[in-house]
Order: C-alpha cells, then structure tokens, then sequence
C-alpha cells in the first residue's frame, strides 16, 4: 500500500523544483529558528530523558518504592541504592521515580488544560466585548487578588482523604488567570480582523467562530503557555504536597517525598538532595523549552529585538 | 494623577472586599468547625458542641450568608473579627503576628525589587555577553527551585557553616532565640541573624522574577528611538541609559509588581513555614488545620489588605513615572 503511494508521489517532484524553493511558511521559520536555539534542544532533550527514566527507571533496578531492606537502614548513596535509604530501609531512588510520575503527571495534565481553560475564557471575553468582557475581566481580577496558594490551602478540607485527581483538578481550576488575560488582549484586537468579520457576518456561531478563527490565532500563546504551564503546575504542587495540602499518603510525589526527607535534611542529605535536585532539572527544562519557544514565536520578545 | 491613583485604589477596594467576603464563605463551606470538639474524650454533648459553635459564630446550621452578616456587621460596629477557637480575639493576634510577616515582606520586596532591576537591566545592556547568560541561566534556576528547597538547602549550608567555623554564626530557626536575655542590641543583632536566611530566600524567589521581566523591558527600551535621539543630543551613554532608559523600563514594573505581589505573599508563607515564623501565612495554614473559620477570614482580610496597598503604591508609582496618566 504505502508503495502505491510513493511510486505516485515521485512524479510531482519534478514539478516542484521548477517553481524553485517553496516560500516559508510561518511554522518551517518557526521550527528552524528552534533548532538554532540551543536553550530549546537542552529543554526538550533533557525533558525526554526524564520522562523516559520516570517510565523505565524501576525496571532494571532490584527495589520498589514500597520495599524495605532491613540490611541497609539510614545508608548514602551506594551501588545497591543508588539514592540511599531512609530509617526503615526504602529505597530513595525507588521513591523518586515514582514520585517523579505522579508529578509529571500532574503537570503534564494542569499546564495544557489550563492554557486550554485560559485560551476558551479569554477568546470569549475579548470576543464577545462589550458588557461580557467587563465581567469577565473582573471576575479574573477577583480571583487574582488572593494568591491561588491561599485558595487551595483553605480548599484542603476538600482534597484531605481523597486521591490526587483532585489535586489535580483544583490546580487547573486555579492557574489560568494570567494567562486568559493575555489572550483576551489578543482576541480583542482580533475580532476586528476582516476574516473574523467575515465569518460573523455569515452567521456562523460564535462558539464556532472562536474555536476556528480565534483559538488558532492565539494557539503559540496557548503553546508557549501550557509547556511553562507544566514546570508551575509542578512547583504548586509540589509546594502544597510539602506542606501536606496537596497529594494525600499513600499516593507519592516529590512534594511529599521531599516533606519526608525535610526532616534529616541537615543530617541526612540524600534524603533532600536528590528528589530536589530531580525536582528542579525537570521544571527547569520545561522553562528553557517554554522560553525558546517564545523566542521563535512571538517577534517582539527576547532574541528576535535586535 | 491624584484622581486616576483614587479611581484605582477604589476599584481594588471593591475587588478586595469581596475577594474577602467570597473567602469567608468559602471557608465556611470547606472547614468542619465541630470536628475540633468531636475528637475530644469524654465527647462533649451536641448541645455543648452547639453552644460554643454558636458563640464563636460559626454554627454551620445557621446559613452562611446570615453567618456572614453578623461577622461583617461585628467588624463595622465593634471593629472585631471575631474569636479565634483558642478564645482569643483574632485582631488581637493578628496585631501580634502582622510585624513579623511585614518584616519579612518589606525587607523582601525591597531587596528583591532592587537586585531584580540591577541585573534586569543589566543583562539587557550586556546582552547575550557571558554576564547576561549567566544572569539569565541562574535566574531560570531559580525560577524553576520551589522557594521551599531554596529554604531548605540553604539552612543545609548555614549548619555546614556552622559546624565548619564551630560557631553558631547563622541561627535560622524560629524568628528570635526563646530565653536569650540581654540588651536592647544583643536582642536587636539576634533577631538581625534571624532574618538572613529567610530574607535571603524570599529576595532571591523575587529577584528571578523581577530581573527577567526588567531585563524584556529594558531591552524594548533600548532599541527605541528616543534613546538614539539622546545619545546624538551629546548625552553620554551611561546617563542616557539611566535618565531615558531604566526610567522608561520601571514602568511596565510596576504594573508587574501589582501582578507578583499575589507571588510574593505565597513566597513569605513558604517562608513562615520552613524556618517556623509565628507570621500571618503561619496563622492562615495553622486556622485552617485547626478548622478556625475566623482566624481563617481574619488572614485572608489581612492578606487582601496587603494586596491593596500594594496595587494602589504601584498605581501611585506607575502614575509618578508616567506622566500620560497625569494629563
């Protein structure tokens, strides 16, 4: 079948060369000015490599992340636990990896759904103008003025006993107000745009007319926003499951893990050390591969200002 | 000016309040006041339970929005907000602990603000040199560490150091040393010592922020015409840069400023927690663990406050820069 195809293909290449080089589109600019990036290639390779070892890391490795050797309690780093063990002899590096999925998890989930959130509120609310916008903008206003910290904190009664799906949720709920403000600043200058003009005297639905017209125009924005999304998503996360307000025992994630080790930091390094240091790369990566992205997107920001 | 600094300080009055009251609600919804009392053995009767939910005003079978009246109503009249479960008057203990947490907050802001504009601006001026690549790498480092691991990791260093010179040069825990007697200055130095590391890591959460957005602002700046216009006027560079350039720059910060501060109130509560500061994000944490709807409203009040002044000084500041807004 895909023979077929080829053999009918290869005609047409002839062609294509007559009418010399193909003019470049705004995506192939954008794709070769990530690959002159290298800030990009370090994000997203080393974004690869994490996800691959959250995945694969237990799997050639002797313990889980519920297994006590009673031989080797209160250890550093050795060959046999990589990350050492903590007072009743689980394993460190176990540990992490498993809190590492739940993390990426949750911060692969929040970052797009709410750029996705921001992006559907914001094209609305820039729209649709008028009295909307208004309430709109101040209802994103309202809930900017406490810290989202303070919201889920003061939520925890809600989230304690049940699984981290929830966390999840209310992380979502509560990260796109920025965001949607940027849009709608877009959207509005959009809306006056002839093609969306076109489309709305034709009757087409509003709903339509934003997820066709709108959303597109503003998706690097979304883009851009759900991969720094994911590194904030974590560090919330993170923040709240320290603090015991966000992932619930049993589940694990590197907020709670790390809380478990806070304790012997001092004492006990490789308790602190390595989940954090984990931690850490991987929200960096997501923020160097968010800012290139920026970089090749958006011609008014950072490299593009000569 | 004046007129526009009071419009705005109006509108963020309104948002606050109701940020205030919607919180109220919120958790009077979420906490389980009587759970404090069902755990107790011998269990107080219902009648008991009912009674003191009753006298500390949060009965949950009384409705919220009569619940919140009466609260709203007791802060008008008799400037109250209402007792905390340790029957303690919450504005009482939020005068105790308000210092605390503004020490750390203004201290923070300050330092924070001051290195996040030197190295924004300067990183745009010295761009892609190896100093704005390192500026730019250590901030995104810092962005990317939670505030809590900054904590931690430097209270690792600071017991290092201590053990290294065999003195106790930096004490991190709690906001003075309990016990320690002595003069107005030995106490004044401890609480100074005290201060280091947190301020260290609340300054450091937002100078990253601050030193990226000046350093996009400075370099919008810097490639506009009016700085080309000065320097050709005989302006020498390093005044044109300061008089036409960072000035210009800070303005587009202080509209940041209002946005972060929601950022740096997160980050003095992380703060609070790690090296036990008896502030008012402790109290927040420490209301809602105990299910104490007052102290929890009596926080989130003292929160939004903040967040006023900070918006309305940023509003002032923003107009004192830019004189559009004054036409």
């Amino acid at each position: 079948m895909s023979m077929v195809e080829d053999a009918q293909v290869l005609p047409v290449t002839p062609k294509a060369q007559q009418r010399g080089p193909r003019p470049a589109s705004r995506l192939r600019l954008i794709f070769a000015k990530l690959a002159r990036t290298p800030r990009f290639w370090v994000g997203t390779l080393t974004l690869l490599v994490i996800v691959l070892w959250a995945l694969f890391g237990l799997a050639f490795y002797n313990f889980n992340a519920v297994s006590q050797d009673v031989m080797s309690m209160n250890t550093g780093p050795t060959g046999k636990h990589w990350f050492g063990t903590d007072e009743i002899g689980g394993d460190i590096y176990a540990q992490t990896v498993v809190g590492l999925r739940k993390s990426l998890l949750i911060g692969f989930v929040v970052g797009p759904v709410s750029a996705l959130l921001a992006g559907f509120i914001g094209a609305l609310a820039g729209y649709l103008g008028g009295v909307w916008d208004r309430v709109i903008v101040w209802f994103i206003d309202l809930l900017l003025v406490l810290p989202a910290l303070y919201i889920l904190i003061m939520l925890y009664p809600l989230i304690k006993g049940g699984s981290w799906v929830i966390v999840m949720v209310y992380l979502a709920i509560f990260s796109w107000m920025i965001l949607a403000r940027v849009i709608r600043a877009q959207t509005s200058s959009l809306r006056d745009r002839d093609f969306v003009k076109a489309a709305r005297f034709m009757g087409v639905k509003t709903s339509t007319i934003i997820r066709r017209h709108i959303i597109p125009n503003v998706s690097s924005l979304l883009i851009i926003d759900a991969t720094l999304g994911v590194g904030a998503a974590i560090l919330t996360e993170t923040t709240l499951s320290y603090f015991g307000f966000g992932v619930q025992p049993p589940d694990v994630s590197l907020g709670t893990l790390l809380s478990s080790g806070t304790g012997a930091a001092t004492t006990r390094p490789w308790l602190f050390v390595f989940p954090a240091a984990i931690l850490v790369i991987t929200v960096l990566a997501t923020s160097l591969a968010g800012d290139a992205l920026r970089d090749a997107v958006d011609p008014t920001s950072g490299a593009n200002r000569d | 000016m004046i007129g526009f600094v009071v419009k705005r300080f109006v509108n963020y009055f309104i948002l606050t309040a109701i940020a205030t009251l919607l919180a109220y609600v919120l958790a009077s919804l979420s906490l389980n006041p009587a759970q404090r009392y069902l755990g107790r053995n011998p269990q107080p009767s219902p009648e008991v339970i009912t009674s003191i939910l009753d006298g500390l005003g949060v009965n949950p079978n009384v409705p919220v929005l009569e619940r919140l009246w009466t609260w709203l109503s007791n802060l008008v009249t008799h400037g109250s907000l209402g007792i905390t479960v340790d029957n303690q008057q919450v504005t009482d203990v939020i005068f105790a602990r308000a210092g605390v947490s503004l020490r750390l907050l203004i201290i923070g802001s300050v330092i924070g603000a001051v290195l996040g504009v030197v190295f924004g601006v300067w990183g745009a001026v010295k761009q892609y040199r190896i100093s704005d690549q390192l500026v730019s790498y250590a901030s995104f480092t810092v962005g990317a560490t939670p505030t809590f691991v900054i904590g931690v990791v430097l209270m690792i260093l600071a017991t290092s150091l201590n053990g290294l010179t065999g003195h106790q040069l930096i004490n991190f825990s709690g906001e003075y040393t309990a016990g320690l007697q002595g003069n107005f200055l030995v106490m004044f130095g401890d609480r100074l010592n005290h201060l280091i590391l947190p301020t260290i890591t609340l300054s450091l959460t937002a100078a990253a922020g601050y030193s990226r957005y000046q350093r996009s602002a400075m370099l919008d700046v810097l490639s506009a015409d009016y700085i080309r216009t000065a320097r050709s006027k005989g302006m020498s560079r390093n005044r044109a840069l300061v008089k036409h350039g960072v000035r210009i720059a800070l303005i587009p910060m202080s509209t940041y400023f209002a946005y972060s501060f929601a950022l740096l109130l997160t980050g003095a509560t992380v703060v609070e927690l790690v090296f036990s500061w008896h502030g008012m994000g402790e109290y927040l944490v420490r209301s809602v663990q105990q299910n104490d709807i007052n102290g929890v409203a009596g926080s989130v009040m003292f929160a939004s406050i903040l967040v006023l002044i900070a918006g309305t000084l940023s509003e002032i500041v923003y107009a004192a820069l830019d004189p559009r807004v004054r036409v």
